[in-house]
């Protein structure tokens, strides 16, 4: 079934028309990421890649390498080449300069406390 | 009654059974790795099948799945020749066709089943037609994809239809008894889904440019009479292979 969101392409086998693929002496065939789902609704995982002539090949291809074993409700693949990396030298650009402790859930671990005393100090006394 | 029944579902297991191991000898040989594993997992599926089958016997009190598949006699089988033919040179162009040519053949035997008097095999049928959807998807896109290729592609495929048609084609040769099944509503007649065959077929041949001439009689003729128990002169050697193990041991488990 075709997708309402017209960001979304949805496998249609029996509608699939392949064009001719250009084919040199000796080329080889890119390769595709495939992610799958497991339940519905949950987040894609990426579990591997494998080589294939087009996104309709790496699909039906990838169903047997990758869903056989496990739960899966859908498939995606994505030509390797439309990935874009962060380069590794660029690692750092994760590490913070300061302590940033504060964006972590620990964080607000003594918010309450931290609350209730506040709270305390505002209450008028009781003399 | 029962012998009826049981002729129709051994037509269809040993079907399954035969076109099983003869894609399973591609393990290994596959063009790449990742097809190989496809294809041997479509090769487990249908030995799969056969086994699901048998057992809709054995649970009306007839033999087992090991007994049905291992320890008959060859004029008791019921395949159609087409899945009893060798790999040849292992032109994966002729796999393919045949692959493409069953499949086609099973989604309607399938599809028509569902609605099969007989509860036990339309129950299973829709089972089946689960992993027969994949398998059919596989199939289609192969041939769209390399008839629509290179030249050499092409012409092995070409080459492999016009082998593998008149086979193909006696997969809907008339049933021993043909006349009981339908009148039970067990399956429709060999005519009609044959029929539905050509029709599922014909377009994706098409689009992958490929010719489809009907065969003619003189090539069906010597292939008459396999659902009755004539067997290809390929299916010796096949069996003898299938049963190596129970022959060396027929106490053997697995």
């Amino acid at each position: 079934m075709a997708s309402l969101d017209p960001r979304i392409r949805r496998a249609e086998p029996e509608l699939w028309h392949i064009p001719p693929l250009p084919l040199e002496p000796l080329g080889h065939w890119q390769t595709y990421e495939v992610f799958i789902l497991r339940t519905r609704g949950s987040h894609a995982q990426h579990v591997g890649s494998l080589h294939a002539p087009d996104a309709e090949m790496a699909l039906i291809l990838a169903k047997e390498q990758y869903a056989r074993r496990s739960q899966c409700v859908a498939l995606w693949v994505v030509p390797t080449d439309s990935i874009l990396w962060t380069s590794p030298e660029d690692e750092d650009l994760f590490l913070p300069a300061t302590d940033k402790t504060y964006r972590e859930p620990q964080g607000y671990l003594h918010t309450r406390e931290r609350l209730n005393k506040y709270r305390d100090r505002l209450k008028p006394s009781a003399s | 009654m029962i012998e009826v029944l049981e002729s129709l579902v051994l037509s269809l297991a040993d079907d399954e059974l035969l076109i099983g191991h003869r894609h399973a000898e591609w393990i290994g040989l596959g063009p790449i790795l990742e097809e190989d594993i496809a294809f041997a997992s479509i090769a487990q599926d249908e030995t799969g099948h056969a086994q699901a089958y048998y057992q809709l016997l054995t649970d009306i009190g007839l033999r087992t799945p090991d007994e049905y598949a291992f320890r008959r006699e060859p004029s008791a089988f019921r395949s159609a020749h087409l899945v009893e033919l060798p790999n040849f040179e292992y032109d994966y162009g002729l796999a393919l066709m045949r692959h493409f040519l069953y499949d086609a053949a099973e989604q309607v035997r399938l599809e028509a089943l569902r609605q099969s008097c007989y509860e036990p095999l339309a129950g299973l049928a829709c089972r089946l037609l689960r992993e027969e959807k994949y398998h059919w998807m596989h199939a289609q896109l192969w041939i769209k994809r390399l008839g629509c290729s290179t030249e050499e592609a092409h012409s092995r495929l070409q080459s492999a239809l016009n082998q593998l048609l008149p086979y193909a084609w006696m997969l809907f040769e008339e049933l021993p008894n043909e006349e009981e099944i339908v009148a039970a509503g067990w399956m429709p007649p060999s005519t009609e889904l044959h029929r539905q065959w050509i029709a599922r077929i014909t377009p994706i041949l098409e689009e992958a440019h490929l010719s489809l001439s009907p065969p003619r009689p003189d090539q069906l003729l010597p292939l008459q009479g396999a659902r009755r128990g004539a067997r290809s002169p390929y299916f010796e050697e096949l069996y003898a292979e299938m049963t190596e193990v129970v022959a060396s041991d027929p106490e053997a488990e697995w």
